[in-house]
């Protein structure tokens, strides 16, 4: 009796538990299956009321409509495909980049005794006040200057300093103990050894963590690119999607517009799963 | 191998903070020695000097022929253990221990070869793969000091590298460095605050304060002759016993109004001088027809040997004699005393006021 008292007792809160995460998995989950439900069947049917909540069959033709063509001819005719390479190869540059430069930069600032060190860590702070929104007309003033309109590296490059990054490298590199940069000047490791034979290794938890965020934050932008690709190939996903979308008041093509909403999620989901096991050590090890 | 010798050397730090005041020894080749003080008397700052880790103010540190003032931690053919070991996290016993070697351009076969050698002196060579997290902290400090051997360098430098261990196995080690520094002969230069490990390992004791050297020598004269009231009291477990004293005459001080002979006595004391006596706790040996009478307080029982807590002549002591001399609930106690095991210190300097 005072056995299974005690095991309901433990129980009881365990299936309120369950019963809350479901209902939280449900909805977030219940717009991702209505858009998936809707790239599979007809204009019409998402356009009756109520919409199906079974997937249809022409799941297969939408798919390969929209990665291969884009929208209707009304629309863009910029093929998903090119877009999501468009997108992939943007965010990657900006997340490789963003972590190349916070490591030095954290570097420098961490492990020498250069002079007004504090003056150039607060200067790097300050940016954190100035996203990409606030120097947003200057910014392409001088991208468009350079004549980087409609380039990759236009799209990337003001993208790519980063206070955030910065600022997690050097409290993880101000965890490194003295004693271990001293031990390697013993090992006649210089700055450049010490950096990829200790530092680097240390760090890449960190360093996977911070590209999850950062792959998530270059995949997403929308502002940046909407202001400097005006040609059609150099389109990223994010924007084709609004692009699709007909404002001028004919009909939208909603079950291509869904198919490329599903496709678009796909690489930050990607991301996040091949990445987790090291993006949530990254978050919580404290442990060197 | 090589010589290792300091000469005035001083380390002022920004705002003027004068953490090493002067300080000159020499250590022979081969020799272990130790600097031994509590903690910012400057004895970590001076071993850091000689390792390069720290800039020298003025001074001269000389390690064989060579000035290396200005020479770089890694060229100074050192080799140091940290205090936590300082392991590469990452990389495996094996990669900790090469390397120093393989940035230096040692070939492979070489290494493995000292790795190997190195391993098997230590005892480690059955974690040369393991990570350092999956080591005890014996076996971390073993691979720390198989780091500095594998260098063969001409000096070895020891940064308090056993305060991290438990009781027992800092016993354990403690034999072993000792065991493992004579067998290689090469000279040795250990940092500790703690006298027990400073005794047992030097073949040269350099107790430090404040910046400055207070005696140096072999470890049984610091202990026998202590140059100071701050040596005397620092180096013994359990310490020294001081009192406060009048000088009565040649050869006598009075404690309270306990007359005590002394031997070893300055000549310019004169009857009614203030004087500190330092009287330890082994050097009073419990005899009944001893001249001197103690009232004890309480008896600490450390197995082999006890501890008598008691006054004399008003003076607060302690007495270690052999366990089952004395009947546990004695209440004073007989003692005697050699002459020339009575140390007598200035009141304002410390200094010893002996011949």
């Amino acid at each position: 009796m005072a056995d299974s008292t005690a095991r309901s007792h433990l129980d009881r809160p365990d299936i309120l538990a369950h019963v809350i995460i479901w209902i939280g998995i449900a909805i977030t989950a219940f717009p991702i299956w209505v858009a998936f439900v809707a790239s599979t069947v007809s204009n019409q049917s998402i356009a009756q009321a109520p919409m199906p909540l079974l997937p249809g069959s022409l799941g297969w033709q939408v798919y390969s409509d929209v990665l291969g063509v884009g929208g209707n001819n009304r629309t863009v005719g910029t093929p998903v495909a090119l877009m999501m390479w468009n997108s992939f190869v943007m965010a990657m540059i900006i997340a490789v980049g963003k972590i190349v430069i916070s490591l030095m930069s954290a570097y420098a600032i961490v492990f020498f005794r250069v002079p007004f060190r504090n003056v150039l860590f607060w200067m790097i702070f300050v940016t954190l006040m100035l996203p990409v929104e606030v120097r947003i007309i200057p910014t392409l003033k001088v991208v468009t200057d350079l004549g980087m309109l409609n380039t990759m590296a236009g799209l990337t490059i003001p993208l790519i300093a980063s206070a955030t990054a910065t600022l997690l490298f050097r409290q993880f590199f101000l965890t490194i103990p003295d004693e271990l940069v001293e031990a390697a000047k013993m090992d006649n490791a210089g700055p450049v050894k010490f950096f990829f034979d200790v530092v680097i290794p240390l760090s890449t938890t960190t360093i996977a963590a911070l590209f999850v965020i950062l792959f998530i934050y270059g995949w997403n932008q929308y502002l940046w690119p909407l202001l400097i690709t005006t040609d059609q190939s150099m389109t990223t996903i994010v924007i084709g999607i609004t692009k699709m979308i007909d404002t001028s008041g004919g009909p939208t093509d909603w079950n291509r517009v869904m198919a490329t909403a599903i496709l678009t999620l796909l690489p930050p989901v990607m991301v996040v799963v091949l990445l987790q096991k090291w993006f949530v050590k990254g978050l919580v090890e404290t442990e060197k | 191998m090589a010589d290792v010798s300091l000469t005035n050397v001083r380390k002022v730090y920004a705002g003027n903070v004068e953490a090493v005041k002067g300080v000159s020894f020499d250590i022979p080749d081969g020799g272990f020695c130790v600097l031994v003080g509590p903690s910012g008397c400057g004895k970590s700052t001076l071993l850091r000097m000689v390792a390069g880790l720290e800039a020298i103010t003025s001074g001269e540190c000389r390690i064989g022929a060579r000035v290396v003032n200005e020479v770089e931690p890694a060229d100074r053919d050192i080799a140091m253990v940290f205090q936590n070991y300082a392991l590469y996290p990452h990389m495996s016993v094996y990669e900790n221990m090469a390397y120093g070697l393989r940035n230096r351009g040692t070939p492979k076969d070489e290494i493995d070869r000292r790795v190997k050698e190195a391993a098997g002196i230590l005892a480690i060579e059955s974690f040369l793969d393991r990570k350092p997290r999956a080591l005890s902290g014996g076996q971390r400090q073993r691979v720390a000091m198989g780091r500095a051997i594998v260098r063969k360098p001409q000096v070895f430098l020891f940064d308090e590298p056993l305060s991290n261990l438990d009781a027992k196995l800092r016993v354990q080690m403690r034999v072993e460095i000792k065991k493992l520094q004579r067998a290689l002969g090469v000279t040795s230069i250990y940092v500790t605050h703690d006298q027990v490990e400073a005794m047992t390992l030097s073949d040269k004791l350099v107790v430090m304060s404040n910046g400055r050297v207070e005696q140096m020598g072999v470890p049984n004269e610091v202990y026998r002759k202590p140059a100071s009231k701050f040596v005397a009291t620092f180096i013994g477990s359990p310490p020294m016993n001081i009192a406060k004293g009048v000088v009565r005459g040649p050869g006598a001080v009075a404690v309270g109004d306990v007359v005590l002979p002394v031997s070893d006595m300055a000549a310019d004391l004169k009857p009614g001088d203030a004087i500190e006596v330092g009287l330890r706790p082994e050097d009073l040996i419990v005899r009944g027809d001893g001249s001197l009478t103690m009232q004890v307080d309480f008896i600490e029982e450390l197995g082999a040997t006890q501890l008598f807590h008691g006054t004399l002549g008003g003076a607060h002591l302690v007495i270690q004699a052999a366990s089952g001399l004395v009947p546990s609930e004695s209440k004073t106690l007989n003692l005697a005393i050699d002459p020339a095991k009575v140390h007598l210190f200035d009141v304002g300097t410390g200094a010893r006021r002996g011949r």
